[in-house]
């Protein structure tokens, strides 16, 4: 395991290159090789997307990719987010709707939530919760993180 | 204008929104990892632990200077039960940990923990109660009996009396399989030690940071002051992140032997197997009813599946005990024999979880209503009319006092908010189209903020219970709380900063409310029985009473009145009466810099310290469920759920729902989703979230919360706690409501998770009349 495998990706606008193991995932390297522990590893199997990062603007579980299948890829994290002090739409609604608890689950709602809504403006309710019911969250009871991408959506509309 | 009762946003959120939050694991680069090995076998001899060549491993051997766990209660009917840090000699249930690897990286630990050759002679274990309440059944420890651990219980009342009295007696056995807390955050412990002091700093994602510093400076024969125990941000806990536990014990072991930073991050398989688990409970509840529905006594024989262990402090009676006290709930019961027992077995530990036994014993009173009321020919609305609660305080026969409350109001106003009538009238039209409709009502009490008048009578050796604040106004005027409490994700930083503001008369956004450290914080108890708001919050207000007064002396020397005529608010202080004024920064500063004209405050300064030690409340709900159930299926789909809460005072009521909301998820979860399954050989099924079904924001509808305000002498801020009840409510509104939906069918249900498979079996060769 001990043959390192370069790999050159774009993290939030910055060019990185990071040495990797071929097993290390997107989600190790984000947080290990790059510093960046804003993107969490909530299960490791894929199932409560706390760790979804976009990937060429798409919604991704970084515990199931390899970061050498990365290679070349865009990546974008919840540090990328805010525009300075101004907080993205997204990361504003969640605040003012008290759309999370402990925010361990957060930065993987808010990348979800960015790349649905980059997709599809003008989604609606129902069509929108089935999306976002691709990630877990154990505190909120999810009626918050609904309201705050609803709101988030209207915002970035405007 | 008060800042108590505002929606704040939370101070809390700006840095976890951008990333900017600290958990465990992520304060862990440059440490070495730690990996356990885990017992693959439930119950068996070890013969031997083979380590890879070169590999460091820590195992029981090398572990001679450390104590075990020995969690106890200080009274005959509890048997204490030592566990070994690793596993000495024994297994005793799947996930129990072995062996500590150290390496360079969590990789490199992983792949050398396979390599670790554990052998072990395997028995058959004990899993279910059945199994260990067997005659002969082997013993999971030669201490415990009949493997129970404790035999409790209460008669009091004229049981059998009543019983022979009984227009009707509604019996049944009442099942709730064993769930997990699952915070999204894993447990995780960094150990650091520091070569310059000697000391260790274990930052871990828990509770209760004070306790676990006792608990491992104990276990370790070291001295709490040169142990400094750090909360940082932690991902939920749900009392899974109370107790003081093994990982955390060989983390500071390691740290001291190697002199070196080492870090376990627990993983989600980890989590659901080796963590701790909690609810698996058993209940044979009798019911005596008089014809117009009073509920005349209660006889019940309550069974609870403890694991393999205790947990650190709190022990495995914790479920037998509160069931015990606390199943009468919101009703005047006069006629109660309870026997409740904890009974070990070879599976995995159980520890708090959100609610403690009150979400299996609500639900199992309220189906003992509603089945009752279906019998006599009555209402479910009616047969609790007559049983709830209704003058205070109440005085119950197992020995609570339940200050002012709104239990028969909270369920009046949500018949209302649900419409009742409308329902009954839209359910019937649906069952003529072959829709099975069906409402429940759940109707519960949640003790809240006790301190150690109440955490006494458990007779616990460590005996929780008050918490400390200590307050001091900076040469600015801005003000430090520094609270033994120690949030995991409520938003308590912002909820206290509001109650402090007015107390003291300053903005909230110049609080900083700083928690979760051991050297930065007195000694408390942290967060979990629904207990911060009200009993940090009381330490908040006394201490912030204190310093107010400290401030006005200043004001009143400075602005020449007396110190009665002093109003202070949003830093701004004012003489009454008078165009007198002046900021808060400029008495601060003067009380730092001319403190030689203050000689009223020279001992304490701008600074004060006050404790709360209550001896509880109790907060009420009604909780109402209308459900759709697809006899085809066997799905259910929640439509509505209303709640009637009475929180007392509402600090932040944003801050509230959002308990109230995640607390019924994890209601919901509980009564629909969520079971930890074992096969016969103790191995857990349930190892990842795609097997142990947490539900998402597809299955959990939206609430809709209605407030009521009690006014309680029981907490001094008129506050209750609120943390738990969602959670103890909603499990009782599903499943009425799923009863009652197939009431056609004649379908009688007394266990939890319902789960599809289940209501089809229900349902099967049964029809419904046309």
């Amino acid at each position: 395991m001990s043959d390192k495998i370069a790999v050159s990706l774009t993290v939030n606008g910055e060019s990185r290159r990071v040495t990797v193991e071929p097993r290390r995932t997107l989600g190790d390297a984000l947080r290990e090789d790059c510093g960046l522990t804003g993107t969490h590893l909530g299960c490791e199997h894929g199932v409560c997307g706390a760790c979804t990062v976009l990937v060429d603007d798409a919604p991704v579980r970084s515990c199931l990719m390899f970061a050498v299948q990365a290679e070349g890829a865009r990546i974008r994290t919840v540090e990328g987010l805010a525009d300075g002090d101004t907080l993205h739409p997204l990361q504003q609604a969640f605040w003012d709707h008290h759309g999370l608890q402990c925010g361990f689950c957060t930065p993987g709602f808010l990348m979800l939530a960015v790349g649905i809504l980059e997709g599809n403006p003008d989604i609606g309710e129902a069509e929108l919760r089935e999306a976002l019911s691709s990630n877990l969250c154990r505190c909120t009871g999810y009626q918050n993180i609904l309201k705050s991408v609803l709101a988030a959506a209207a915002a970035m509309r405007r | 204008m008060s800042w108590v009762g505002r929606r704040l946003p939370r101070y809390e959120d700006p840095v976890l929104l951008r990333g900017d939050g600290r958990y465990v694991a992520d304060l862990a680069r440059g440490a070495l990892a730690m990996r356990f090995v885990r017992s693959p076998v439930a119950r068996g001899t070890i013969r031997r632990v083979t380590a890879p060549a070169g590999a460091r491993v820590i195992t029981a051997a090398d572990l001679t200077d450390v104590k075990p766990l020995c969690p106890r209660l200080l009274r005959p009917d509890f048997v204490p039960i030592a566990q070994p840090v690793l596993a000495a000699g024994r297994v005793t249930y799947v996930g129990e940990p072995i062996a500590a690897v150290i390496a360079g990286s969590a990789a490199e630990a992983e792949d050398l923990a396979e390599q670790v050759e554990v052998e072990i002679d395997p028995e058959t274990p004990v899993v279910t109660l059945d199994q260990a309440l067997a005659p002969g059944a082997p013993l999971v420890h030669d201490a415990a009996k009949n493997n129970t651990v404790i035999d409790t219980g209460l008669d009091a009342g004229e049981v059998d009396a009543a019983f022979a009295a009984a227009a009707q007696v509604v019996e049944f056995t009442f099942v709730s399989r064993r769930q997990s807390a699952m915070p999204l955050e894993a447990r995780a412990a960094l150990a650091a030690f520091d070569r310059s002091t000697g000391r260790v700093t274990l930052s871990i994602s828990a509770q209760a940071p004070h306790m676990v510093r006792t608990g491992v400076a104990d276990a370790l024969g070291m001295p709490e002051s040169e142990l400094r125990v750090i909360a940082p941000d932690v991902g939920g806990g749900f009392g899974q992140k109370v107790p003081t536990i093994p990982e955390h014990i060989v983390a500071v072991w390691v740290a001291r032997r190697f002199r070196c930073a080492v870090a376990w991050i627990e993983d989600r398989l980890e989590n659901l197997t080796a963590s701790f688990h909690a609810r698996d409970q058993r209940l044979k509840l009798c019911g005596a009813f008089a014809a117009d529905g009073r509920l005349l006594a209660v006889d019940a024989d309550i069974l609870c599946n403890i694991g393999a262990y205790g947990n650190m402090p709190v022990t495995a009676a914790l479920e037998p005990l509160m069931a015990t006290t606390e199943l009468p709930g919101p009703y005047d019961l006069r006629a109660y024999r309870v026997r409740s027992r904890g009974i070990t077995t070879n599976t995995c530990p159980m520890a708090p979880y959100r609610g403690v036994s009150r979400p299996v014993i609500t639900t199992a009173m309220e189906r003992l209503m509603d089945t009752a009321a279906a019998r006599l020919g009555l209402d479910p609305l009616d047969i609790r009319r007559r049983n709830l609660i209704s003058s205070f305080p109440h005085h119950s026969l197992t020995g609570m006092v339940q200050d002012a409350g709104s239990y028969r109001e909270a369920m009046e106003e949500a018949a209302v908010m649900i419409d009742l009538p409308a329902f009954r009238a839209r359910q019937q039209a649906a069952r003529a189209e072959g829709r099975y409709l069906g409402i429940g009502f759940s109707v519960f009490a949640e003790r809240t903020g006790y301190g150690t008048p109440t955490f006494s009578a458990r007779k616990m050796e460590v005996t929780p219970g008050w918490e400390r604040v200590e307050l001091a106004m900076d040469a600015s005027g801005n003000v430090e709380a520094r609270i033994g409490a120690s949030p995991h994700g409520q938003g308590l930083k912002t909820t206290l900063a509001q109650l402090l503001a007015d107390e003291i008369g300053v903005e909230p956004a110049r609080i900083r409310v700083v928690s979760g450290d051991t050297d930065r914080t007195p000694y408390g108890w942290g967060t979990f029985a629904s207990r911060a708001a009200v009993i940090a919050g009381g330490a908040c207000k006394l201490a912030g009473i204190k310093l107010r007064e400290r401030l006005a002396e200043v004001a009143a020397q400075t602005l020449e009145a007396a110190a009665s005529d002093i109003e202070i608010s949003d830093g701004r202080v004012v003489v009454r009466g008078t165009d007198l004024a002046v900021g808060v920064p400029e008495l601060a500063r003067a009380a730092y810099h001319q403190s030689h004209r203050f000689p009223a405050i020279a001992e304490t300064g701008l600074s004060a310290v006050a404790t709360y030690d209550p001896g509880g409340t109790f907060s009420n709900a009604c909780h109402v469920a209308i459900v759709e159930v697809d006899p085809a299926t066997g799905g259910v789909r929640i439509e509505r759920f209303a709640i009637v809460e009475d929180a007392g005072v509402l600090i932040n009521p944003t801050i509230v729902e959002g308990q109230i909301h995640g607390g019924v998820a994890q209601g919901i979860a509980n009564a629909l989703y969520e079971q930890v399954v074992y096969d016969d050989a103790g191995n857990i099924l349930t190892g990842s979230l795609a097997d142990y079904l947490v539900p998402t924001m597809a299955e959990i509808p939206d609430l809709e919360i209605h407030h009521l305000e009690t006014i309680t002498d029981a907490s001094i801020t008129g506050v209750k706690g609120v943390g738990e009840g969602g959670a103890i409510g909603a499990p009782g509104a599903v499943l009425n409501a799923v009863v009652d939906a197939l009431r056609p069918f004649g379908v009688e249900l007394f266990e939890m998770p319902v789960t599809p498979q289940r209501i089809l079996e229900l349902v099967q060769n049964r029809v419904a009349p046309p």
